[in-house]
C-alpha cells in the first residue's frame, strides 16, 4: 500500500501479531501449548495401530516416528494454510481502518503457527536422537524448514486475497487439506510409490520435506541436491506467485470486506 | 508542498446484487447483476501543511470514502492523490483492540500499527495510560472493560502517534463530556504545532472552533468549499428542511 506510512515498523507490528494469534489461542486455557503436542501425539498412536498392528505390510523400523516425521510437517502445512486464507477476511476490522503492510495479516498467522511447529519439532527431534542418534546432516534441517515455510507463506498469500472476492475459496483449501493427507507420504514412504509416479512427489514441496527429513533423520543420508533444487524453485516460485497476486488484489481488500 | 492533494479524485464502488452464487446456474440467466456506485466523483481538494479542514455533509455524502482514500485505505477509481508527510488515520477508536488481551498488550498492538516503533510504546506508555485513566486496568483484558474505557484507550494511543496529517471520522462523540473536552484540548494542542487535520463530524459546533476552513461534500461532490462560518451557515440552511436528526448536534 503506497500510503502506509514509511515510519512503520514492519517487524514490530509483525512482532505484535504473532504475539497476539498465540496468546489469544491458549489464553483461559489450564493445559495451554500442550495441546499442540496432543494432537500429533494421539494421531501418530492411532496410525501406528492401523499400520502395524491392524495392516502390516507398511511396518517398518522405528514406524511411530516415522508417521511423526510425516504428521508433524503436514499439520504445520494443514493448519498455517487454512487459517491463513482466512486471515484477511478474518481482520476486516484492520483492513478497513489502518493503512499498514497488508502483506504482513497472513504472514503473521503462518509464523505464529510456526512458533508451535519449533517447539514440535525440538521435542520430536529428542526422540530421534534417543531412538536412531544424531547424525551429521542434520545441518540440512533448517534449511528444509526455511523452504516448507517459504512456500506455505506464498500459498497463504494467494488463497487469503482470493478469499476476499470468493469466499468459497476457504472450503476448496479446506477439503484440499483433506485429500493431501492421502497423497502426501504421511503414513507411507515414497520408497513404496510406484516408481513413476515419482516424479510428482517430489515437485510437492510437502512431499519433499517429509521425504528430506526422514532422510537424514531415520536414514542419515544426505539430502539428493535435486529434490533441494526443486523444493527450493517451487517454494520461491510459489511466494513469488503469491506476492504478485496479492499485490494486486489488496487494493481493493476495502470494497469487499 | 501540499499536505494533501486531490486531483479530481473518483472511486466507484461495484454493488453486486444477489452475491450468493457466482457461478450462474445453467440454462438460466444469471440474476447476479453489477451496479456501478459513485460514492466520490471528481473531487479536488489541496490543504496546505497546518490547515484544518472539516468535512461537512449527510449520510452517503462520500466523507468516509474520501478519508478513506486520503488515508490509502480505499483505492481510487481514477484521478491524483498525493500526500506529505506521516498520516494518522483515526477512522475508527481502539481498531485492532482483542478483547481476551490485557491493556498493555493492546497498547503495543494497536500503536505498532499506527506507526510506533518500540522505543516510542515505551517513551509514551505512562502518558497514554495516564491520559486515557487506565492506570489500574493496564493488564486486565479488555473485555472487562466498558466501552468509554475501550474508546479511551484507542484515542489516547491514535493521539500519541503525532502524526503530521491527522484523519480523524467522528470520533469525538465518545466519552463523557469532560473526556470529550480532553480530546479536543489535545487536538487543538496537536493543531498549534502546525500538524494538519483533515476531520469529519457532525457536530457543527465542533468544526467551527476547529476548522477554520469547511468542505460540504453532497453525493459525492464538493458542493461548498471555504470559510467554516460560511459554509456551515449553507450547509445548515440547506438541511433545515430535512428533519432534523442530520443536523442536530444534542445527543
Amino acid at each position: 500500500m503506497t500510503a502506509a506510512a514509511p515510519t512503520h515498523d514492519h517487524l514490530y507490528i509483525l512482532r505484535n501479531l504473532v504475539a497476539k494469534d498465540f496468546k489469544v489461542r491458549y489464553r483461559n486455557m489450564s493445559l495451554g501449548i500442550l495441546w499442540s503436542l496432543v494432537n500429533p501425539l494421539v494421531m501418530m498412536g492411532v496410525l501406528s495401530f492401523v499400520f502395524t498392528v491392524l495392516f502390516p505390510s507398511l511396518d517398518r523400523k522405528h514406524y511411530p516416528l516415522f508417521v511423526l516425521l510425516g504428521l508433524v510437517p503436514y499439520n504445520f502445512f494443514s493448519l498455517s494454510w487454512m487459517t491463513g486464507t482466512g486471515s484477511v477476511a478474518a481482520n476486516a476490522n484492520l483492513i478497513k481502518r489502518v493503512p499498514f503492510w497488508r502483506e504482513l495479516l497472513p504472514v503473521s498467522v503462518v509464523l505464529g503457527n510456526v512458533v508451535h511447529y519449533v517447539i514440535q519439532i525440538a521435542l520430536l527431534l529428542v526422540a530421534v536422537v534417543w531412538f536412531v542418534g544424531f547424525n551429521v546432516q542434520w545441518v540440512w534441517i533448517p534449511a528444509i524448514f526455511a523452504l516448507q515455510i517459504v512456500f506455505v507463506c506464498g500459498l497463504a498469500l494467494l488463497t487469503s486475497s482470493l478469499d476476499v472476492y470468493h469466499r468459497d475459496v476457504r472450503y476448496v483449501v479446506e477439503s484440499a487439506t483433506i485429500v493431501l493427507f492421502w497423497l502426501c507420504p504421511v503414513f507411507y514412504g515414497v520408497d513404496q510409490i510406484q516408481a513413476d509416479l515419482v516424479w510428482i512427489y517430489t515437485l510437492n514441496p510437502i512431499s519433499a520435506v517429509i521425504y528430506l527429513l526422514r532422510q537424514i533423520c531415520l536414514r542419515g543420508l544426505p539430502p539428493p541436491a535435486t529434490t533441494m533444487l526443486k523444493l527450493a524453485g517451487v517454494s520461491f516460485g510459489t511466494l513469488f506467485v503469491g506476492a504478485w497476486v496479492y499485490g494486486r488484489l489488496k487494493k481493493d481488500f476495502a470494497d469487499y470486506l | 508542498m501540499r499536505a494533501i492533494d486531490l486531483q479530481q479524485v473518483s472511486k466507484r464502488f461495484l454493488i453486486h446484487k444477489t452475491r450468493e452464487f457466482a457461478v450462474p446456474r445453467l440454462g438460466r440467466k444469471s440474476s447476479h447483476t453489477v451496479e456501478p456506485f459513485w460514492a466520490v466523483r471528481d473531487v479536488s481538494l489541496q490543504v496546505e501543511p497546518g490547515e484544518k479542514v472539516a468535512l461537512v455533509g449527510g449520510n452517503g455524502a462520500g466523507k468516509s470514502t474520501l478519508l478513506g482514500i486520503v488515508a490509502g485505505i480505499i483505492t481510487e477509481t481514477s484521478g491524483k492523490v498525493s500526500r506529505n508527510g506521516r498520516i494518522g488515520a483515526l477512522l475508527e477508536l481502539g481498531t485492532g483492540f482483542h478483547s481476551d488481551l490485557t491493556g498493555r498488550e493492546n497498547i503495543h498492538l494497536n500503536a505498532s500499527l499506527l506507526g510506533f516503533r518500540p522505543a516510542d510504546v515505551k517513551r509514551e506508555l505512562d502518558s497514554i495510560v495516564d491520559f486515557a485513566e487506565l492506570k489500574d486496568f493496564l493488564d486486565e483484558p479488555v473485555r472487562t472493560y466498558s466501552s468509554g474505557m475501550i474508546a479511551r484507550l484507542g484515542f489516547s494511543v491514535a493521539i500519541h502517534v503525532d502524526p503530521d496529517i491527522l484523519i480523524m471520522d467522528e470520533v469525538l462523540s465518545v466519552g463523557d463530556r469532560g473526556f470529550q473536552a480532553k480530546c479536543k484540548e489535545k487536538i487543538a494542542d496537536l493543531a498549534g504545532r502546525g500538524r494538519t487535520l483533515l476531520f469529519v463530524s457532525h457536530q457543527m459546533s465542533a468544526v467551527l472552533a476547529m476548522c477554520p476552513r469547511t468542505v460540504w461534500l453532497d453525493k459525492g461532490r464538493v458542493r461548498m468549499d471555504g470559510p467554516s462560518q460560511k459554509v456551515v451557515a449553507a450547509y445548515e440552511g440547506a438541511v433545515t428542511s430535512l428533519p432534523r436528526a442530520t443536523s442536530v448536534e444534542v445527543r
